[in-house]
């Protein structure tokens, strides 16, 4: 057999096996969800279906499968009905660049575990990782907003339209902070490829939140925004929009957009794995420990964003705006600036100096851009309210916003 | 060999077909999803072509910013509908067009396939790391550099300009 | 490895196609697209010089482009907002008040 045949097949086996991990990561996460939910809210949460209410997901899965597909009357024909797909397939792609296990060695063939990573077969063959795998990730992560922009559109429905305005418009302005507040941990790597980025934070032996705290924080804010969670999930707003973009769509439409919602999560929990925790990297070499190491960690961020959906009211959409322009965006360049310069002028010293002025500039930034908030509210609430109430509510200071 | 020939006739029918739709289909949402798609075949080309960096800025750049914004701004407008009116004020153009096309087509043709152009060299083993973003970077930031900080100085200036056309005026 | 010309008559091509578009629609946001299309039929005859010369300047000349043809789109969709907010209405033949 060729050599080519046998790096396929490999390849073949190994996109199904992650795959298969990342959808069975679906499910668990619904049921995560509203377990969790249920426990901050102090109810029971799911307990019928199967032992703690584990196979709740499937059977809400069955139900949503089994009922009508109904598509509105004057809804768009061609675009209606490929829309949930349009936001599916780039989440699913974007599983191909993350590495969830370092190299593995079967005879004479070795390869990481990473779908778009390194082979190496007898008699030099060689595949290497894919270059700028992150640039991929971003790209195929931006193209998730086609799939809800058509979807609004596509419903002959005005509360879809305003949802799909508003969630391409969230979307494209948490684009570049979340691109932005990535720079440095690839700087800090001098690679665009994720598997040496999580490799750099095992030749520092650091993990990169600590000297890039500040980028981690912008990435979990912009990240959160950009799969439309709470509390950035105006895209959504029930008591606004009704359902948003999905109101119109139901049965197995309506399943695909909320596993794309889930799926996203997932993806953007495990660039965070990679970029800030250390990825895959454990203190032995066992192979088999690093995959199941990454869902722990990958774990701990879905319980974060679960834990932050159960904590924080919705934001208002003017200050939505605020913070990914006025706070996200400017704080994630000047991290990039000072990654750039400590590396360039203190390379030796680079992670203590970047942790020092990472505490210094998040200290800056929440005062900052709790000032540059307030204002923003003032703003709104003075195009708003009639002028004798706005002064009240000012000497009062806005705390009920 | 046959393999990059049949990538090619793919890709260029996918590539010509969506161009045609683009330019004359009636709705300017399906206008901009044919261009993505027409976007999304060169950037497989330029993957042919070992220029993966590029191929993946296209699809950043192109698919998921430029034409989200065009996009926007046409539901936006809600100019979902006819908006050219019945009544052209140059009829002649939409019959003469075509044919001057054909002129413009023949001359390209004839600049690409004749005289300095014809001196492409026969392809042959590319070095190491060709299109990727190592290199690609170190020219921009060294040959390139001045021309790069131009582009950065166009992109303020386009900033302050869509913000001081968008601003609404008292 | 194909000889360099077929990319080349399909860079002209769309070239050519980007061109119609221009002369034959009057919506200005299709127009626009069209000169997208030409932009990158240029940057395909880039791409592909650059793969047969060996030399990578091409890529340098792509991402250059793409640079431009982001900022025209900014101002450019800036322009056609403005219009619309102006006039409600953004066909190019009835824009013909500066005419002298």
């Amino acid at each position: 057999m060729p050599e080519i045949v046998i790096f396929l097949l490999i390849k073949l086996v190994m996109t199904i096996v992650i795959f298969a991990l990342w959808m069975t990561m679906v499910p668990f996460m619904i049921w995560l969800e509203r377990k969790v939910i249920a426990d901050i809210q102090i109810r029971i949460g799911p307990n019928r279906v199967g032992p703690f209410g584990l196979l709740q997901p499937i059977a809400d899965a069955l139900k949503l499968i089994m009922k009508e597909d109904i598509t509105p009357a004057k809804a768009d024909k061609l675009i209606y009905p490929i829309a949930p797909a349009l936001l599916m397939v780039p989440a699913l792609l974007a599983i191909a660049v993350i590495p969830i296990g370092g190299m593995v060695t079967i005879g004479e063939r070795s390869f990481t575990l990473q779908i778009m990573g390194e082979y190496r077969g007898p008699n030099g063959f060689f595949v290497p990782e894919l270059d700028a795998g992150i640039l991929l990730s971003l790209a195929l992560s931006s193209l998730g907003v086609y799939g809800v922009v058509l979807a609004g559109w596509s419903s002959a429905n005005k509360y879809s339209l305003l949802g799909g305005m508003r969630s391409s418009a969230q979307m494209l302005s948490y684009e570049l902070p979340l691109g932005v507040a990535l720079v440095g941990p690839l700087l800090l790597a001098s690679s665009l490829r994720l598997n040496e980025v999580v490799n750099a934070q095992s030749n520092f032996g650091i993990w990169f939140i600590i000297p890039q705290f500040v980028g981690f924080i912008i990435f979990l804010m912009s990240g959160t925004a950009e799969v439309n969670r709470a509390p950035f999930d105006l895209p959504e707003a029930e008591q606004e929009l009704i359902g948003g973009y999905h109101t119109e769509y139901s049965s197995f439409r309506f399943a695909m957009f909320f596993m794309a919602e889930y799926l996203n999560m997932v993806t953007i929990s495990a660039l965070a794995v990679t970029f800030f925790l250390g990825g895959y990297r454990l203190f032995t070499d066992i192979v088999w420990l690093q995959p199941i190491w990454f869902a722990l960690k990958l774990m701990l961020f879905l319980y974060l964003f679960v834990w932050i959906r159960g904590t924080w009211p919705r934001v208002r959409y003017d200050q939505l705006m605020a913070l990914g322009w006025k706070v996200s965006l400017p704080l994630a360049l000047i991290n990039l600036a000072i990654t750039a310069i400590v590396l360039a002028y203190v390379p030796k010293r680079a992670v203590l100096v970047l942790t020092i002025t990472s505490i210094v500039l998040i200290t800056i930034a929440y005062y900052g851009s709790s000032y540059n908030l307030r204002r923003s509210t003032e703003i709104a609430a003075r195009s708003v309210m009639p002028a004798g109430i706005y002064r009240n509510q000012r000497k009062r200071g806005f705390n009920q916003v | 060999m046959i393999a990059e020939l049949v990538i090619f006739i793919i890709l260029g029918i996918v590539a010509v077909s969506s161009a045609f739709a683009v330019i004359l289909s009636k709705n300017p949402v399906y206008a901009v999803l044919f261009l993505v798609i027409n976007f999304f075949a060169l950037a497989m080309l330029y993957l042919v072509l070992s220029a993966q960096f590029v191929a993946f800025i296209q699809i950043l750049v192109y698919a998921g910013a430029i034409m989200v914004l065009f996009l926007f701004v046409v539901m936006l407008l809600n100019l979902t509908g006819a908006i050219e009116s019945l009544q052209d004020k140059l009829p002649a153009q939409r019959w003469l067009a075509p044919a001057l096309g054909m002129v413009l087509l023949v001359e390209i043709a004839v600049v690409f396939l004749s005289g300095f152009f014809a001196q492409v060299p026969e392809a042959s083993e590319l070095p190491e790391g060709f299109g990727t973003s190592a290199p690609v970077g170190m020219l921009l930031f060294s040959r390139y550099v001045l021309p790069f900080e131009v582009t950065s100085a166009v992109l303020l200036i386009a900033m302050v300009g869509s913000i001081v056309l968008a601003k609404r005026r008292p | 490895m194909l000889p360099a010309y077929p990319y080349l008559i399909l860079s002209a091509v769309l070239f050519t196609t980007g061109t119609l578009g221009v002369l034959i629609r009057r919506n200005p946001i299709i127009m626009f697209m069209s000169i997208e299309l030409m932009l990158n039929a240029a940057n395909l005859a880039f791409i592909t010089f650059a793969r047969y010369q060996q030399s990578m300047d091409g890529h340098v000349f792509v991402f250059i482009v793409m640079t431009v043809a982001a900022a025209e789109v900014a101002v450019g969709l800036g322009i056609i907002v403005a219009i619309f907010r102006l006039r409600g209405n953004i066909n190019v033949d009835e824009l013909d008040e500066m005419k002298g």
